[in-house]
């Protein structure tokens, strides 16, 4: 029988793992996107699990409106990264230091 | 309750958002060359919305008649008072915006709708009593936020402080939305009021979680210590109109919306959130006094200058009393007021060619040759050092007095102590202007709406400022009040 503690291990392995993939991360900015929406996805299985488990529809409304929010901040995320190619020629994390201090 | 209360309640955001939209219309239509005719419009629409706003602060607004669409937002005092401080700001940003995008060919339309937008995510951060709205308003904010900073696309410096900006808004949205996820399965509703009920019997592990991951995502968003090391790169590197857009308006809404969650939502958990404020007070203080010291950058400074203050007002909200939440939003509105007086002082300094100067070693001997200018700036500076004949002092006097007053005085020592340390690089700030050789960097001219900021927020800070402090007290304690009827 899967309980909710599975589901809430399930979700808090992604979350860890999306959290080391912004910080371990040292060859490219889209890795980042990619961790970010595993933190996110994290989330939405949290909120699908309880709200099954606490017969709530309110954590499956969340899940849809955090769906929604996430596809903005990828698209707004991968246009920013756009400019700054254009301005610097790599995407490469290590390069991202013009400032300092 | 009904759909037409409800719309009523929330005129100011159908407002903005309304007109959001129309003026996005207008830019597609007419392009770039209609940014200036539309920064007025959001100026007006900004005024118009803080109109709408001002009855229910004045009238002291709060409980159960104020809740609209089904307990997802509150329209009471406490909201209203936060909105009037971010419509400001928001104002005071287009004004000097398009001067300083202008010069550079980079004025462009979106410009004035991405703040209005902002503004509107923020007006929905503050009023928000559930967790669903709560989302809602901060990512309308931050998302807009992203865009601004990256306002500048061919500087190098604006990019990256976007990207920087995205990475760890985005991870500190994460972690809010992860302890959001919890704090909903273990008290088994998103309504802050459900919450403070379900938390009231006493704390489940998974509980404990998930406010200590919502209070570490806030944290990001207050740029509090342990989480303040995006804010120097972020502040220094967008256009400079942003930056004083960053350290005023988003951080008015964050701060308004952690009193919120922490004092209406977690109000009766106060052993699981009251240690990690206090440390986060403590931390903030002393790290935004010693990382100031070096910096060879104005922006830096006043970024570090601004997780100081974070600190500071942060002891207001560790008290955990009404006295305390009333203290930090007299604080905020002294802070909105030095903060834009400050960015607009350095918006102001600029070369012969019209260049900004953000070096504080070409600031040299910069009374001998802008004698109001620098008179100006030393006034910010002074009152960020809160200083007494200056309105910044009162606004760490009254924080120091609600945490003395609820038992906190190691806190309130610890304060004092950190704020002499701070006082140590604005004083140079000033001793550099005053004393040193003339570089003879600074000789640009700037635009009436600059002086006019400027003198106004220079006449708010100033001694005169004391002339407020009953009807400005009134007002944070009507506010105040309205966070703590559940109590």
């Amino acid at each position: 029988m899967i309980g909710i503690e599975h589901y809430v291990v399930v979700s808090s392995i992604l979350f860890v793992l999306g959290v080391l993939g912004i910080f371990l991360n040292r060859k490219n900015v889209i890795v980042i996107l990619m961790a970010i929406e595993l933190i996110l996805l994290a989330v939405n299985i949290n909120l699908v699990a309880f709200s099954s488990f606490l017969h709530d529809l309110t954590g499956q409304i969340f899940a849809m409106f955090v769906l929604t929010v996430a596809a903005g901040e990828a698209a707004i995320g991968l246009a920013i990264l756009v400019i700054y190619f254009r301005g610097r020629g790599t995407i490469a994390v290590d390069d991202v230091n013009r400032m300092k201090g | 309750m009904d759909w037409a209360t409800s719309l009523r309640l929330t005129a100011a955001e159908e407002l903005l958002s309304i007109s959001g939209l129309v003026l996005l219309l207008v830019a597609a239509w007419s392009g770039d060359k209609a940014s200036r005719a539309i920064s007025i419009a959001a100026v007006a629409v900004l005024a118009a919305a803080a109109a709408l706003t001002a009855p229910a602060l004045c009238a002291g607004a709060m409980g159960a008649g104020t809740s609209a669409f089904f307990g997802q937002v509150s329209a009471d005092s406490f909201a209203a008072f936060a909105k009037l401080l971010i419509y400001a700001a928001s104002g005071a940003t287009l004004m000097v915006a398009p001067a300083f995008f202008g010069r550079l060919g980079a004025m462009r339309a979106e410009f004035p709708i991405l703040v209005l937008f902002a503004a509107l995510g923020m007006g929905i951060m503050v009023s928000a009593t559930d967790l669903i709205a709560l989302y809602i308003g901060l990512e309308l904010n931050s998302l807009s936020a992203y865009v601004l900073a990256s306002f500048l696309r061919s500087d190098g410096r604006s990019a990256e402080a976007g990207l920087k900006y995205f990475v760890l808004g985005a991870l500190a949205s994460g972690i809010l939305l992860y302890g959001m996820s919890l704090t909903y399965g273990f008290t088994g509703t998103t309504s802050f009021e459900g919450i403070r009920a379900a938390l009231h019997g006493g704390l489940s592990m998974g509980a404990v979680f998930g406010i200590t991951f919502m209070l570490a995502g806030l944290a990001f968003k207050i740029s509090a210590v342990p989480f303040h090391m995006w804010t120097p790169d972020v502040y220094e590197g967008a256009p400079t109109p942003v930056t004083m857009f960053f350290a005023s308006a988003p951080k008015v809404a964050a701060m308004a919306l952690s009193m919120r969650v922490v004092l209406s939502a977690f109000g009766t958990a106060q052993g699981a959130w009251q240690p990690i404020v206090i440390f986060a007070a403590m931390a903030s203080i002393v790290v935004g006094a010693l990382g100031a010291i070096g910096q060879g950058n104005i922006k830096r400074l006043l970024a570090y200058s601004s997780i100081n203050n974070v600190g500071f007002i942060l002891i207001g909200l560790a008290t955990g009393t009404p006295a305390g939440a009333s203290a930090m939003l007299v604080y905020l509105a002294i802070y909105v007021a030095m903060t834009v007086g400050g960015f607009v002082a350095v918006l102001m300094l600029k070369d012969a060619n019209g260049e900004p100067v953000e070096a504080i070693a070409d600031l040299a001997g910069l009374s001998s040759e802008r004698k109001v200018l620098a008179a100006c700036l030393a006034m910010v500076m002074f009152s960020l050092a809160g200083i007494p004949p200056l309105f910044g002092f009162w606004g760490k006097f009254v924080v120091f007095q609600a945490s003395v007053d609820a038992g906190l005085v190691p806190l309130a020592a610890i304060g004092i102590a950190a704020s002499v340390i701070g006082a140590f690089y604005y004083l140079k700030v000033v001793k550099i202007m005053y004393f040193d050789e003339p570089a003879g960097k600074v000789v640009g001219k700037s635009g009436w709406e600059h002086q006019a900021l400027l003198a106004l927020s220079a006449l708010f800070i100033s001694p005169l400022g004391y002339l407020l402090t009953k009807w400005l007290g009134e007002l944070a304690d009507k506010a105040a009040a309205a966070l703590f009827h559940l109590a």
